[in-house]
């Protein structure tokens, strides 16, 4: 295992140190905790939005903690959830009195944490709602699964219930938009290798110099086919061909689209990727909105990346449109 | 035979040290069907409750359990952090104020497996923790010995058993037909649980 680290087991305090110290004008870190909040939290008179989750996905969380996005992000060991306690002090440390929205993605031990955390938050009077996330096709949504994965749609939950709760909107409000972005955001990953955890030093998954792992996690565990890489342009019409059609999309919708790198692809292969996803939606008459192309829900060092794709409408574009200070999604 | 707060204390220190020893194996199961961490989160929240229980003097067995089941929550994570301590939270609250006997300690199972079923929103057969868990609870109602070696052969039996089922709950669930011919990490785990209880009982 090769890593810029020093001691694995200070990974965590050593990269939320740094964050900050990068960022000191947006963020603080809550002493004792591993919960970055916005600096100037708890803000007076607005919802606060929280998220986190495992670390590994950096900018995923503390990077969208910032004015107009998240007010606090919550970092847990790599790959698992931050425990009850810890979403707790990101929750005390951000509400004002309005309440607060908790964002989580959908995974067993997320929302299980997380539950955990609103119900202790609630016995000491704070409001609070919680949204799942689960914008991943490539897993089955059935009665007889965990359900769908949360993936980089998550971003997009981020962004535009932040920039509701900035807005005014009111608990009721800043969820409502919330699930309207989960009900119209898909997503589908690739990758071309695996990552490395930096607990053990072993892959997740093992792939041959010519094989890629379709419908990947964010993760390191498997996804669901391995296959012979092909081209860009293939791959990039295998995955908009699976995160399209449940968004039923018209001649004269608008999109945004996000290409999301996992961690070590270099960015000219997301815009070669990029690329061939712009043709097919003009081939469909979808109106691109708005792209966004880099970083910013990785799975450690792992090569690959992600589409996701949110079908707006007015207000959706109005919040997607917002400013927000967050240090990894400027506007 | 009954359980007292020395011994409960040992147990837990039992099973931390089988969990030490088993940290790599138990990530390496979690690997094939997870995402590789069982053994690291299992490992920090276990030492975590060694560390704290040998500070501390116990009145009762149920202050033992309710103490690991604050550290397990505070220091896991994961799916496993939840699970663990809702197990060991609702075993603390069923044996409070009792001698644990074989029927206490029948109650106390059961109880626990309530509660993961409620937390994990999952049931037996779905190839998760509670498959060692509730059968294990199954032999315990029909018998008023504690006996060590019986919990044990139940709970090594019940742990193979997860080898054949398909995944339905937790991330090995993503993994569908693929989780077959895999034990299930989480009930590896609870089987060196009870492998320690089995031995807390017989040497004391």
């Amino acid at each position: 295992m090769k890593k810029l680290i020093n001691d694995s087991n200070d990974i965590i305090s050593e990269m939320l140190e740094g964050i900050v110290s990068a960022y000191p004008d947006s963020m603080r870190q809550v002493e004792g905790t591993t919960c970055i909040v916005r600096k100037d939290a708890p803000v007076k008179n607005k919802v606060a939005v929280v998220s986190g989750g495992g670390s590994g996905h950096e900018p995923a969380h503390a990077g969208f903690v910032g004015k107009g996005m998240l007010d606090a992000a919550v970092a847990g060991e790599v790959f698992t959830s931050p425990t009850p306690d810890q979403v707790l002090e990101g929750i005390k440390a951000t509400d004002d009195g309005s309440g607060v929205l908790l964002v989580i993605k959908n995974y067993t031990g997320d929302v299980m944490n997380y539950e955990m955390a609103a119900e202790l938050a609630e016995s000491e009077g704070i409001n609070v709602e919680q949204v799942v996330v689960n914008d991943d096709v490539a897993v089955e949504d059935s009665s007889f699964t965990t359900g769908r994965r949360g993936v980089a749609g998550t971003v997009f939950v981020h962004k535009l219930a932040g920039a509701k709760a900035e807005a005014g909107g009111s608990l009721a409000e800043v969820k409502g938009v919330a699930d309207n972005v989960i009900a119209n955001v898909r997503s589908m990953g690739v990758a071309l290798s695996p990552c490395i955890m930096p607990t053990t030093g072993e892959p997740g998954f093992e792939l041959a110099e010519d094989e890629v792992e379709m419908g990947v996690g964010i993760h390191g565990e498997p996804g669901i086919e391995t296959k012979k890489l092909t081209s860009a342009d293939d791959i990039a019409e295998e995955l908009t061909e699976n995160v399209l059609p449940e968004l039923e999309l018209n001649a004269s919708d608008e999109v945004a689209v996000m290409v999301n790198g996992m961690g070590a692809t270099p960015e000219m292969e997301l815009y070669v990727f990029n690329r061939k996803v712009q043709t097919i939606l003009a081939d469909k008459g979808i109106k691109v909105h708005e792209t966004i192309v880099g970083e910013y829900m990785t799975s450690l060092e792992m090569a690959g990346c992600s589409l996701t794709v949110l079908k707006l409408d007015d207000e959706l574009k109005e919040l997607l449109d917002a400013p927000s200070k967050a240090p990894a999604f400027r506007k | 035979m009954k359980l007292n707060a020395t011994q409960a204390v040992n147990w837990m220190i039992k099973t931390n040290e089988k969990i030490q020893k088993q940290s790599d194996y138990l990530s390496q199961l979690d690997r094939d069907i997870g995402d590789g961490d069982h053994g690291i989160n299992m490992a920090r929240g276990f030492q975590a409750v060694e560390d704290t229980l040998s500070n501390e003097e116990f009145a009762e067995v149920s202050d033992v359990l309710k103490k690991t089941a604050t550290t397990i929550m505070s220091k896991v994570g994961g799916a496993a952090g939840p699970l663990y301590g809702t197990a060991f939270q609702k075993m603390a609250m069923t044996s409070k104020g009792t001698e644990v006997d074989s029927e206490t300690f029948s109650n106390m199972v059961e109880a626990a497996v309530e509660g993961l079923k409620q937390r994990g929103k999952s049931e037996e057969g779905e190839k998760t923790m509670i498959d060692v868990w509730s059968p294990l609870h199954d032999a315990l109602k029909e018998t008023s010995e504690f006996d060590g070696e019986k919990i044990r052969e139940i709970a090594h039996s019940s742990m193979e058993s997860t080898k054949d089922m398909v995944a339905t709950k937790g991330r090995a669930a993503y993994l569908k037909e693929r989780s077959k011919g895999h034990l299930d990490p989480g009930s590896v785990s609870s089987y060196y649980v009870f492998e320690a209880l089995s031995e807390t009982l017989e040497k004391g």
